[in-house]
């Protein structure tokens, strides 16, 4: 299988999504998705989503607008975007560099790939690079145990990763 | 080994297109179910004999059939697609190869329990096969083999998708549809069960990917004709996904009842670079783990039982002789104490300090008396200690591997250090790795 070219995020600095307003086309898809629920609480949490592809992270500003257009308390809608791991709390790298961790990729070495990213990038877990590029995360089974190791870079999975394949992929983004 | 079912179309060109399904027959089972009653389909698929293979094994048309039919309120079926249960994949993979017959077992699942909405909750990290649905969705609609008066029967179903956003527990139904309703995905008490109370307020049944995925083939070719493959109460063809240290990893189709020795020998190619198995995990982490000597057991859900452990969703992690049991177990409970929604005590606590006790245990720090501790956690944090099943989901792994593996732990804690093991209290997950400089 090819690997799929991964396009960098679009990521909003925290001064742009400080105070946040949704506009026209932005609307219409929030109205898109309560078409689908009986409810509007129900669209929370694909509005976060549009958001997030929107702005490439979950500011405060973020959260208190989307509770204003749903109706909801601002601490609720923290409350939901807390508990779900993919909602970013902080500005990501162009590149989140999602690792997974668990025990069929750790089987097939993920744990060298892991040493190799952090000594080639000089961050850890939950840090970007100086140049901004990449955030490194460790993720929980991406489900794709059978293709192990994976990373999963910003949407896109990139499995059966060698240490070799994973220079030439960082080199790759790096270079677009 | 007989032709495949569920991934027939598995290497076929645009095998994902509504085309090829329709030249294989595709479509003809919902167009059969409209001219049935749905106490006909679901005496069908009662039928069958099948058991749900998101992992609790419980049989499909019972539960379609606990659905109250002289109700005013709407009722909802809903596509569980959530895959998070490590070593599980095969749902995945039925979506990217055939993602018509997904739709086609909600189409009629739907149709069984007069549901007119349906959601399909797909895990958030799956952003491509989320597309692929979508794609399917809209050509099924075109086709008006969903949507309105769906193929003229009078009957309308709308399916939308529902992402997630990471969180393993979401694939519990009752916290899968706390997240649709736009909540932090914290289980339900049961009962009132979905079937019943469900996704707002309203009778809901949840199904897996590869359960539905079977349901056009049992409406198509005959509840008798599934209940003939497989075991007696095993019912069927079962996706197995094959990871970790074997040859040829991945989605094997087969009748339910193959051993697991035919599994990994046969069908995975055997044992990665001719190494010795050690231990297999039969049906997803949560799953016992269960030792080489037990490889001939049959993977249907009896046998396994018996053995110890459960089918679970069908993910097989082999492990070979190079493994650290002590490293596998910190490993999976670190995932479960990450993945606890932190409602129940005895499920948010006794995960966190599991994990803390085997990393300790790993670290060359372990003390007498964790092994004790272990047990005791498990004890009180499984059957029935929780609201929902992940208690035992740890719990499962901590009995059995110390059953099986027990030696292993004893040999650290009696190499450890009595200095180091003195010193350190056991402490949280957090401050662990302040401690030990993780």
């Amino acid at each position: 299988m090819t690997e799929p070219m991964t396009s960098p995020l679009v990521v909003a600095s925290p001064d742009e999504v400080g105070d946040v307003t949704f506009d026209r086309s932005m609307d219409a898809q929030i109205r898109g998705i309560l078409k689908r629920y009986p409810n509007q609480d129900a669209a929370l949490l694909p509005v976060l989503w549009l958001c997030q592809d929107r702005w490439g992270w979950i500011s405060p500003g973020i959260m208190a607008a989307v509770g204003k257009r749903l109706d909801l308390a601002p601490a609720f809608v923290e409350g939901v975007a807390t508990f779900y791991t993919m909602y970013q709390r902080r500005p990501p790298g162009k590149y989140l560099l999602q690792v997974c961790t668990t025990l069929s990729c750790q089987l097939c070495d993920t744990s060298v790939l892991v040493d190799h990213l952090k000594q080639k990038l000089d961050i850890d877990f939950g840090e970007t690079s100086a140049d901004g590029l990449f955030t490194l995360v460790d993720v929980q089974c991406l489900g794709a145990c059978g293709e192990a190791p994976v990373i999963q870079i910003n949407s896109d999975y990139h499995t059966d990763l060698t240490v070799e394949k994973l220079d030439a992929l960082l080199e790759r983004l790096a270079g677009q | 080994m007989s032709d495949p079912i569920l991934l027939r179309a598995r290497g076929l060109k645009n095998s994902r297109s509504l085309s090829t399904y329709c030249r294989l027959g595709g479509y003809s089972a919902l167009e059969k179910a409209l001219s049935m009653t749905p106490a006909e389909v679901i005496e069908e698929v009662k039928a069958s004999g099948i058991r749900g293979r998101g992992g609790a094994g419980f049989p499909a048309g019972v539960k379609w059939g606990f659905v109250p039919r002289d109700t005013a309120k709407p009722k909802y079926m809903i596509c569980n697609a959530d895959e998070s249960e490590p070593g599980t994949f095969k749902d995945r993979e039925l979506i990217v190869v055939d993602p018509h017959m997904v739709l086609e077992g909600i189409a009629l699942a739907s149709y069984a329990i007069g549901a007119n909405t349906a959601y399909i909750y797909i895990r958030g990290e799956f952003v491509d096969e989320a597309q692929i649905l979508g794609k399917a969705i809209a050509e099924a609609r075109r086709k008006k083999y969903l949507g309105e008066d769906m193929l003229g029967s009078g009957y309308d179903l709308d399916v939308h998708i529902h992402r997630g956003a990471g969180a393993y527990i979401c694939g519990e139904e009752t916290a899968l549809i706390e997240s649709i309703e736009g909540k932090r995905g914290l289980p339900r008490l049961k009962p009132p069960f979905p079937a019943v109370v469900g996704l707002f307020g309203c009778p809901t049944v949840v199904n897996n990917v590869e359960t539905l995925a079977c349901v056009p083939h049992i409406l198509e070719r005959g509840g008798a004709w599934f209940a003939g493959i497989g075991t007696e109460r095993s019912t069927g063809p079962k996706l197995f996904c094959v990871s970790g240290h074997v040859e040829r990893p991945g989605v094997y189709e087969a009748p339910m009842g193959i051993t697991f020795r035919k599994i990994i020998e046969d069908l995975c190619g055997g044992m990665r670079g001719g190494r010795k198995l050690k231990a297999f995990i039969p049906g997803g982490s949560s799953a016992p783990v269960l030792p080489a000597d037990l490889i001939d057991t049959a993977a249907d859900f009896e046998s396994v039982a018996q053995a110890g452990s459960m089918l679970g969703s069908g993910g097989l992690i082999v492990m070979d002789e190079t493994v650290d049991m002590v490293w596998a177990l910190e490993n999976l409970l670190a995932f479960y104490a990450h993945e606890s929604c932190g409602q129940c005590t005895p499920c948010r606590e006794g995960s966190d300090w599991a994990v803390d006790i085997v990393r300790r245990i790993h670290r060359g720090q372990g003390r007498q008396g964790d092994i004790e501790t272990l047990h005791r956690i498990a004890r009180f944090a499984s059957q029935g200690m929780t609201i929902c099943p992940l208690g035992d989901a740890f719990c499962g792994p901590i009995s059995s591997f110390l059953e099986h593996f027990g030696h292993e732990f004893e040999e650290a804690i009696s190499k450890a250090s009595s200095m180091t093991a003195k010193a350190l209290p056991i402490l949280p997950v957090q401050s662990d790795r302040e401690l030990f400089g993780l």
